[in-house]
């Protein structure tokens, strides 16, 4: 299991568009005044879910269907 | 006022008073709505006070007592709960503007009726960040609750009413939910003792869910063995939650005095030593000290298990409230919104992939504790913040202070360990919480760290300025 770099995530232009699709496709109406922090908080998810994708797992590493601690 | 209906009253004197007959549970009662009706509109914990149903319920304490009937190891003693659980006669609303228009619930949330069953009084229901995605007890519907130790400040979130209530004295016990942190951080930032249980320990049936992967309920108190207390009388298996665990009972009010010897407790280092202000660090090393430990280890990937859970919040929280989202966005608390939109954005193989990483971490935590006991971090990375405050300073970064407060939280809920967060107190400012994070189903452990702490006067709780 390495550790190898996910992408960096795309610039603003691309995000807000990937967004403006996103809640186009889940029905949600975007107020224009809201694509700033719904952006910021998209960059801050994908930061997090970068650092998440750069650790390999083997194919075989299932989620726990019921987790138990 | 006797000791037992004045605001520095445990639980387990109040139950011990009002089982001998030293006071009844309506005097008991009465002297906390008296509180309530004093600090609330400073302080802004309950968003709901029951004084009618509370009387009645204290007042069939006393009247069994008086029937010579045995009473529970609750009796008469008031509590609160957080308003995303089910109050009969109350819409659930979960700090949010939208639920208040939801149908009142038609029973009490599971244990919210075991708490009673035991004996206590329910007095209210708590404010809260809404829909629990929140570290810092702001809400833009009911206003932020205020920190009794000083009002300018947080009390952190999302269970902010409770940590205002417990502190102020207002009650002895309130409950809470904790899905990142949100007991653990009102515990640091109004100097309580919390208990987060382990993962699928106390049923969630009967309560407004927020991320099912992570959600947890539990106590918060000003003395250890009140959270015993709770925590013992809310224990049982309950086939309404899908995700508790198949376990029985395991008491632990009578094991909390078992002191420290033998237990082999270390320090956690790394993500949990970086971070944060010298005061949290300061905090947990005479936490450390008080306990003659000097070992240091290090959780697995903690980082990423931060970073994992972050993902999985978003995307749960975000599915749990799509229909919402789509149907009254501009009715949401605007910080809520814009995260919860972000989340429904995120792909799916993301979501998977954080999932899968969790079970591999737990693996590898659960090794861990084949060395170890007991593990130690701080609760948060700083005292409770202003109202209002944006940004938090972090290894010389300005970063967003509400994702960050939990840095030191998330990594543990994740996989659902059992912590007992210690209230410490350095000087004469605000206290800071240190975690006594214990083993899956070990919440003896914690609890027993925490009592030898708090019976060696290097944790605590101090009564607020009301």
């Amino acid at each position: 299991m390495s550790a190898d770099p996910f992408p960096a995530l795309p610039d603003d232009a691309t995000l807000l568009a990937f967004i403006d699709a996103a809640t186009a496709l889940n029905g949600i109406p975007l107020d224009p005044a809201w694509r700033g922090e719904v952006l910021a908080n998209l960059r801050a998810i994908g930061n997090s879910a970068r650092m998440v994708l750069s650790f390999r797992l083997e194919d075989e590493a299932e989620p726990a269907p019921v987790f138990t601690a | 006022m006797s000791e037992v209906t004045g605001p520095g009253a445990t639980a387990a004197s109040i139950a011990a008073a009002v089982s001998a007959g030293e006071v009844t549970a309506r005097a008991v009662t009465e002297a906390a709505l008296s509180r309530i009706a004093a600090l609330n509109p400073c302080l802004n914990a309950f968003t709901d006070v029951l004084a009618e149903r509370a009387l009645a319920t204290a007042e069939r304490v006393d009247a069994s007592r008086a029937a010579g009937e045995a009473l529970g190891p609750l009796a008469g003693v008031p509590f609160a709960v957080k308003n995303l659980f089910d109050i009969e006669g109350l819409p659930t609303r979960a700090g949010s503007l939208i639920n208040r228009e939801r149908a009142p619930a038609s029973r009490d949330g599971a244990l919210v009726r075991r708490m009673e069953a035991a004996g206590a009084v329910l007095l209210g229901g708590l404010n809260m960040g809404e829909y629990a995605y929140d570290f810092t007890g702001e809400n833009a519907h009911d206003g932020a609750s205020r920190n009794p130790h000083d009002p300018l400040r947080m009390t952190g979130g999302s269970s902010g009413g409770s940590g205002g209530a417990v502190a102020s004295g207002m009650v002895p016990l309130a409950l809470g939910s904790d899905t990142n942190g949100s007991i653990r951080v009102p515990s640091s930032f109004c100097g309580l003792f919390g208990l987060k249980p382990t993962y699928g320990r106390l049923s969630r049936a009967g309560s407004f869910p927020f991320v099912g992967s992570f959600d947890h309920l539990g106590p918060l108190g000003r003395s250890v063995a009140d959270l015993a207390l709770s925590y013992d009388a809310m224990q049982g298996a309950d086939p309404d939650d899908p995700a508790q665990a198949p376990r029985p009972p395991e008491p632990v009010s009578g094991m909390i005095e078992g002191g420290t010897g033998g237990l082999r407790i270390a320090v956690l280092g790394g993500h949990f030593a970086r971070s944060g202000d010298p005061d949290c660090f300061a905090a947990l090393a005479r936490v450390a000290a008080a306990l003659g430990v000097e070992a240091r280890v290090e959780l697995p990937e903690a980082a990423r298990a931060r970073a994992a859970a972050y993902v999985i919040t978003a995307a749960e929280g975000a599915a749990l409230h799509l229909d919402r989202l789509r149907e009254r966005p501009a009715d949401f608390d605007p910080a809520t919104r814009d995260r919860l939109i972000a989340g429904a954005a995120i792909p799916a193989a993301w979501v998977q992939h954080a999932q899968r990483f969790r079970r591999w971490h737990r693996e590898k935590v659960l090794e861990l504790f084949d060395k170890v006991d007991i593990l130690l971090a701080p609760s948060t990375p700083c005292r409770a913040p202003a109202i209002g405050q944006a940004t938090i300073v972090m290894d010389g970064a300005t970063l967003p202070l509400r994702p960050n407060i939990g840095v030191f939280t998330q990594p543990i809920s994740f996989i659902g360990l059992p912590v007992c967060a210690v209230p410490v107190w350095l000087d004469g400012g605000l206290p800071l919480g240190v975690q006594v994070i214990a083993a899956p189903w070990r919440e003896d452990l914690a609890l027993r760290v925490a009592r030898a702490l708090e019976r060696g006067g290097t944790a605590g709780c101090r009564a607020g300025p009301g």
